[in-house]
């Protein structure tokens, strides 16, 4: 998808809908684990000092998530 | 020829465990994702009957306590709160082969009912090794509070197993929790879980490797959950495998999953 972001690049307080995993084995299943799957909505909560890691509300759940992770979520952008 | 947990039996499985009065009582274990209300449970459960300490070898915390109903002594264990059992964490690990090796009589998987679409990934992981399962569903008041309701018998009746509706903080639902438990670890219920159909192409490879496991690890522990893991290329399911069972037919279980990759 084009108009797609990775998770990290969201401000805080911003909501998205996941489009995409871009990772495989371990990493895709314990997003998918998490709840991320393609359609599941995504909050930004906050991020720490350092701007990494973020907190996400997934499902209801606060998950942070560090970079490397964040950013193989892809996610169009809802208001 | 099977493993040699016929030989070794239940009990000393759940030795490793350090299950207190193993073999001589029903063992429970509460399962479920974080904060749920899983110890709050096991408190109301347990009272004061009941001590803590470490997972065997890891620095997860463990608490172990027991209570007595119909005349029967039943041993609880709260696992620690984990989002899969795919043990991507020391906690996913404990849990795992606490269910896979210990085999509980029974496991209640601890929900938040304010949240049920994202606990219910769990439940159905836990009903993939065992069919013994009881959900909770817990914080049933805070569910009212957010004016949720929810029909606890279409939920037994999806998911196969008995659904009990909870409020453990306040008390609500646990004389009927341990009933349910009673019920199942007893067999006068006996659930029968409503498992995930995969797509055809993974429902096929299971056909195929399912065989093979049976062959191998008899039927004590899940053989399709077992091919599912190996389909996954879980490798640290042969290896606990081995480690709880260490003998050589473990070996052809890794030679299998070496024919896969
Ligand atoms: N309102 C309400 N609060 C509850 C209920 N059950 C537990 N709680 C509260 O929820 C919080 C978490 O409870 P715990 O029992 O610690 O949850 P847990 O599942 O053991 O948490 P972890 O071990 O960290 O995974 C505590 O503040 C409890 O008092 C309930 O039925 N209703
Ligand atoms: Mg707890």
């Amino acid at each position: 998808m084009n108009n797609s972001t990775p998770l990290n690049r969201l401000g805080n307080g911003c909501c998205a809908l996941v489009t995409e995993l871009n990772a495989e084995g371990l990493t895709r299943r314990r997003l998918l684990d998490l709840g991320l799957v393609p359609g599941t909505k995504v909050e930004v909560i906050r991020r720490s000092p350092l701007g990494d890691p973020i907190a996400f509300n997934i499902r209801g759940a606060i998950i942070a998530f560090r970079k490397e992770e964040a950013e193989k979520v892809l996610v169009v952008q809802v208001s | 020829m099977g493993l040699t947990y016929q030989s070794t039996g239940r009990s000393t499985t759940r030795e490793i465990f350090n299950v207190h009065n193993a073999g001589s009582e029903l063992v429970i274990a509460l399962a479920g994702n974080p904060n749920t209300g899983k110890s709050t449970v096991f408190n109301a459960l347990t009272g004061l009957r009941q001590h803590t300490g470490n997972w065997p070898g890891k620095t997860v915390l463990r608490a172990e306590g027991s209570f007595i109903h119909g005349g029967r002594h039943y041993t609880l264990i709260d696992l620690p709160g984990t989002y899969s059992l795919h043990a991507n964490s020391v906690e996913e690990e404990v849990a795992r082969d606490f269910l896979c090796f210990a085999k509980p009589d029974a496991t209640v998987v601890v929900v938040d009912g304010t949240c049920l679409e994202r606990n219910l990934n769990l439940a159905l992981q836990v009903m993939e090794i065992t069919d013994n399962v009881i959900v909770c569903v817990n914080l049933i008041d805070e569910a009212r509070r957010k004016n949720m309701h929810i029909n606890i018998n279409k939920l037994s009746n999806a998911l196969g197993v008995p659904v009990v509706p909870t409020a453990a903080r306040g008390g609500e639902g646990l004389s009927e929790l341990m009933a349910a438990i009673s019920d199942v670890a007893l067999g006068r219920v006996v659930p029968k879980p409503v498992l995930v159909r995969y797509s055809d192409a993974v429902e096929k490879a299971i056909a195929q490797v399912e065989p093979k496991v049976r062959e191998i690890i008899g039927a004590h522990i899940n053989t399709r959950w077992v091919a599912l893991r190996l389909i996954d290329g879980d490798t640290k399911l042969v290896q606990a495998i081995q480690r709880y069972y260490n003998d050589q037919e473990s070996k052809q279980a890794e030679a299998a999953l070496e024919v896969l990759a």
